[in-house]
């Protein structure tokens, strides 16, 4: 969730009175924002001999991009309260409107661009910084980090239309960055920016490709390097009048949303408030050729008896009309069905993809917390445990019972703790790896039990002997032939460390558990029987002569034996690799879904 | 001291015993106490101590009674030479007491001064009367003239110490035989029947009792089985959720979260690298109206309008949330709709830095409801009942954003310890692009609600580090020792 700071001072003079911080909490709470922050309650900085201005951090809802600065918080919040209403968006005629010409050749890098023009803007120092922040959080969220879309504003009173949108080789582009001196190449400024704190992790975007996109105006000044930066020569200052606004993307709806965004905000700081200069597009290689920004509202339905059904109130289409209009929605009654509202979306609501968006905006605005609290007890349904868990609760207990403690260490694990330190190999077929984990504690899904449990034991070797965990719990295994190429296995593990090597113990624990879950003792010899029987093994975890396989026939198939799990002395340079010191060990790890 | 017992015994048999210096002054006041301890808990005897302040003889004092005072033994040299002692003599006389003594001499006006010899001062010998007093000291340890003591304090002859002793009398249960105490009763004395005029050792009530070996379930386990019974008790039934690997289209394309969001990066989510890729499920319709939905937009919704990538969909991840399994089982519903609970208590995956609140791992409670013509004042009410089972009565709702829920509702409680509101969980009602895509009919609708297992249990057992509660690093002893879990159980 983006966090939005803005000034506090002139958010409650927007809002018409002065909030306590708790009035204020509340308010956000009610319509779904979160006040993060008021500076003011901590020591304000000094920044550069001046204390800064109270701010009041606001989180705004992922969903929301009208509300990622100053002006959209301070108008939905004023609509929302009812001293506002919707802003009418009106686009001027102009007499010669400015043109945007697309190359064919963008289509290889960053095909979309939308533009628009603010005429007669004035910033003062705090609306400006709010321009540059919103086109900021923009960038970070839904533009994410650029990839998708991108924006770079201009002093239009600088440069001349028509404009051109290209795709160049980086050396056959020229200009001054922004805020430089020099004049770069599309290399060279490649170059420059390696490493640069703010614009380096975007240069990946282009950074590969043969050609760069790029704005020039008539004159073949370079305007900017979508996605990277603008030039130096057509940058806005406090000073400027007219703004033009370019947007270059890859996804065509999302252009047309950031564009929206921007000019719904800032028109209101137009000579004629709430207009917005048209731009046009010629781009027919792609079907693009339109006017933009397009900032005609989407007129849609909901249905009275979903809202109230859904929300769980009755009110009237009228008040419904009326709930919807705090929320920046224009609803009207259709003419010909009172159960219909036709509802008008603006620009600044991208978010409304469904009748079931402006239901929940009508339960905002009635209060979430006002709606009676109902129960669900039409229905009569049956609670039951997951068999596998009932089987696992059942081994827990049993294990519990007789003295053993239980454990709960993580399921992802190093790679050699789950192979080399269990003197395991890995064959490739057996584990599921990660592909971006942060740490080499996260590189594989463990296998087995065992590591997650010797690490306990490393991190408790203060406790007192013998120690005693168990751990009932999941591995996964890889499986190609399944949809999702793996699946889990319910294993159950017991450790045992002391001063003697607790073999028997851990025996005498595995044949406790068979009896309490009724599974018969038998010999190999006894085909045919259900039951279990243990046989010597091999095994590179255990102890040479010291490790046996636990194999299980099955209560309802017990012509099939299958190996179920195994035990042993755990081998000495198994404790050494997990650093435990001065002690022996046995260790158990049985499948226990063939219990089911 | 079976002895000293026996004969403390007798002795009260005749009369009270006032002094036991006095009656055993041989015996050691230690010894004298441990038989008395013992007689005294049987019930025997009861007794007293008495302090007393005593004054005992230094070396010094000693040879004074044994030899008399210093001045007392210059008097008798002074005088037993006619003719005076030369002062040079004196020490060569009496060594050490030489001076001393003849300090005191002069001080008493015993002896004077005759040029370079000392005479008599005195017709006759007078008392000795240090040494008199020092003799009376040594054998009743004082002396009755208190501003003599405090003179021969001052020169160093005498000790102030202190004598412990006791008054011992008869007890309730005072005999002259000492009966065999036993500490336990044993089938032994059932059987022959002793237990009945046995004496037994009275119990110390104030020690604590022996420590009992025993095992233990983990404190989180305790804390899900809680939550599993509050499900289970509303008619929740237990999903599987023993699959950690998920596509990208069941833990995000099916809950219609857009193949960009924010949540499907690197940064957040565990890619698998092996196994590479999926396979398309089963249900082809379910594919293909899901691709629909996202990318144009169906059921009433115009959709994200982007191009829906198969290839993103089919990408393994490590499931972020158990709402995956959710998904699919109510996938699974859509063949046969009716209303349905479901809950699941597992284990997701994020790919988060970690610190103290946050562990890449962590257990998501999840429930859903199922219903013909639910309301969001059901899952409201829902959610009262559901938290004041666990000991939480006034919650509030946040109108809050989520991909696959709308309206969706951020539930705060109320914590009268921290006096604030906290988040503990979130809610809303799925998406009917997420439920019709599946097939649901259209008035089935779907509440869901989640919740960590992990921050509730730090919030009621006061944990600050998540670390202390999962995870390798935990104490075995905090596992041992950690009480049986009642969450509807206000923790002070």
């Amino acid at each position: 969730m983006p966090t939005v700071g803005v000034d506090k001072e002139d958010l409650y003079k927007a809002l018409g009175r002065s909030y306590t911080t708790e009035e204020f909490d509340e308010l956000c709470f009610e319509f779904g924002i979160e006040l993060d922050e008021d500076t003011s309650q901590g020591e304000l900085p000094i920044v550069n001999g001046v204390q800064e201005r109270a701010q009041l951090k606001i989180e705004i809802p992922a969903n929301r991009y009208d509300m990622l600065c100053f002006e959209g918080i301070a108008r939905a919040l004023n609509i929302f309260l009812g001293r506002e209403k919707l802003p009418a968006y009106t686009l001027t005629k102009p007499e010669k409107m400015i043109q945007f010409v697309v190359k064919p050749e963008t289509a290889q890098i960053r095909q979309y661009i939308s533009c628009a023009v603010l005429r007669g803007i004035t910033f003062t120092p705090r609306r400006y910084e709010s321009f540059i922040g919103l086109q900021d959080k923009l960038h970070n969220n839904l533009c994410r980090n650029r990839t998708l879309v991108s924006m770079g504003t201009h002093d239009l009173d600088t440069i001349e239309g028509p404009f051109t949108y290209e795709a160049v080789t980086p050396t056959d582009i020229s200009f001054v960055p922004l805020n430089q001196t020099k004049q770069m190449n599309g290399e060279e400024l490649m170059q420059f920016y390696d490493g640069d704190k703010h614009l380096g992790r975007f240069l990946h975007i282009i950074r590969d490709s043969p050609v760069y996109p790029v704005v020039y105006d008539a004159k073949r000044r370079v305007c900017s390097l979508p996605p990277i930066i603008n030039s130096e020569h057509s940058k806005i200052t406090l000073d400027t009048k007219n703004v033009l606004i370019e947007v270059t993307a890859t996804d065509k709806t999302k252009v047309e949303i950031v564009v929206n965004q921007l000019v719904a905000m800032f028109s209101e700081y137009c000579s004629e408030p709430f207009t917005i200069e048209p731009v046009e597009i010629v781009s027919p290689h792609n079907g693009e050729s339109r006017i933009t920004p397009d900032i005609s509202m989407r007129e849609t339905t909901a249905e009275v008896s979903y809202i109230n059904g859904c929300c769980g109130f009755k009110q009237t289409p009228e008040e419904l009309c009326a709930l919807l209009a705090r929320m920046s929605l224009v609803a009207k009654v259709n003419a010909k069905d009172s159960n219909l509202l036709d509802v008008s979306i603006p620009c600044t609501r991208p978010d409304i993809l469904h009748q079931c968006d402006i239901m929940e905006d009508a339960g905002i605005a009635y209060g979430f917390n006002n709606l009676d609290r109902t129960f669900p007890g039409k229905s009569g349904t049956i609670g039951d445990p997951f068999l596998l868990n009932k089987v696992s609760d059942i081994v827990r207990r049993e294990v519990a019972m007789t003295g053993w403690s239980e454990v709960l260490p993580l399921i992802l694990c190093s790679h050699d703790e789950n192979f080399k330190f269990l003197r395991r190999k890995d064959d490739g077929n057996t584990a599921v790896k990660l592909a971006n984990p942060k740490t080499l504690e996260y590189q594989v899904v463990r296998t087995s039990l065992l590591p997650g449990m010797l690490k306990t034991i490393r991190e408790n070797r203060k406790h007192s002997l013998p120690v005693k965990i168990f751990e009932v719990s999941d591995v996964a295994f890889k499986d190609e032939s399944l949809e999702r190429k793996s699946f889990n296995q319910r294993h159950w593990a017991a450790v045992f460390v002391g001063k003697t090597s607790g073999f028997e113990t851990v025996h005498g624990l595995l044949d406790r558990v068979m009896k309490m879950l009724r599974i018969n003792w038998i010999k190999e010899s006894d085909t045919g029987v259900p039951g279990y029987f243990i046989k010597e093994a091999n095994d590179d975890t255990f102890f040479p002569g010291r490790a046996a396989d636990i194999f299980f026939r099955l209560r309802t198939d017990p012509s099939k034996t299958v190996k179920i799990g195994s035990f042993g002395i755990l081998h000495p340079e198994v404790l050494e690799h997990f650093e435990i010191p001065g002690v022996v060990g046995s260790a158990l790890e049985v499948n226990i879904e063939p219990f089911l | 001291m079976a002895d000293l017992a026996h004969l403390v015994l007798q002795t009260l048999d005749k009369g009270p015993i006032s002094d036991t210096a006095v009656t055993f002054p041989d015996v050691e006041t230690g010894v004298v106490h441990g038989a008395l301890n013992s007689l005294a808990a049987r019930s025997m005897v009861t007794y007293k101590p008495i302090d007393i302040e005593f004054w005992t003889l230094t070396p010094e004092a000693e040879e004074i009674v044994e030899k008399g005072s210093h001045e007392f033994r210059l008097l008798e040299e002074v005088t037993k030479s006619m003719e005076g002692l030369k002062l040079a003599d004196v020490t060569k006389v009496l060594g050490a007491a030489g001076k001393p003594g003849q300090s005191r001499a002069f001080k008493n006006g015993w002896i004077k001064k005759d040029g370079d010899k000392l005479v008599s001062n005195v017709s006759a010998l007078p008392e000795d009367t240090t040494a008199k007093d020092l003799k009376t000291i040594k054998e009743t340890g004082t002396l009755g003239d208190a501003k003599e003591l405090g003179e021969l304090r001052k020169r160093k002859l005498i000790e102030k110490g202190k004598k412990l002793s006791y008054s011992v009398e008869k007890g309730p249960e005072f005999a002259l035989e000492i009966k065999k105490l036993e500490t336990d009763l044993t089938p032994e004395m059932i059987a022959s029947g002793s237990w009945k005029t046995q004496t037994f050792k009275p119990y110390n009530f104030d020690a604590e009792g022996a420590v009992t070996a025993s095992g233990a379930l983990h404190p989180l386990n305790k804390v899900r089985e809680e939550f599993r019974q509050i499900f289970f008790a509303m008619g929740f039934s237990e999903m599987p959720t023993n699959q950690f690997v998920e596509s990208g289209f069941w833990n995000f394309d099916t809950l219609f979260v857009p193949q960009q969001h924010p949540a499907r990066d690197l940064q957040d989510t565990f890619y698998i690298k092996d196994p590479v890729k999926a396979d398309e499920p089963e249900d082809k319709t379910y594919w293909e109206n899901i691709h629909k939905v996202h990318e144009e937009g169906a059921y009433g919704s115009i959709g994200y309008r982007y191009p829906w990538n198969a290839e993103e969909s089919l990408r393994l991840v490590l499931r972020t949330h158990t709402t995956a399994v959710s998904s699919r089982m109510l996938h699974k519903l859509a063949a046969d709709p009716k209303p349905a609970r479901f809950f699941s208590i597992d284990r997701v995956f994020r790919n988060e830095a970690v610190d103290a609140t946050h562990l890449a791992e962590f257990h998501q409670i999840e429930g859903v409801i199922a219903d013909y013509d639910l309301t969001l004042g059901d899952l409201i009410g829902f959610m009262d009942r559901f938290f004041t089972r666990m000991g939480v009565d006034k919650l509030r709702f946040k109108p809050a954003y989520n991909p696959y829920t709308e309206p969706s509702m951020e539930i705060f409680a109320w914590h009268a310890g921290l006096n604030k509101w906290i988040e503990i969980g979130n809610s809303g009602m799925f998406r009917p692009e997420m439920l019709e895509s599946m097939g649901l009919p259209k008035d089935l609708r779907v509440h869901g609600f989640g919740l960590s297992l992990e921050r509730p249990t730090m919030i009621k057992y006061k944990l600050s580090n998540i670390r202390e509660l999962v995870g390798h690093k935990v104490n075995l002893d905090f596992i041992e020792t950690n009480p049986a879990v009642r969450l509807d159980e206000t923790l002070v």
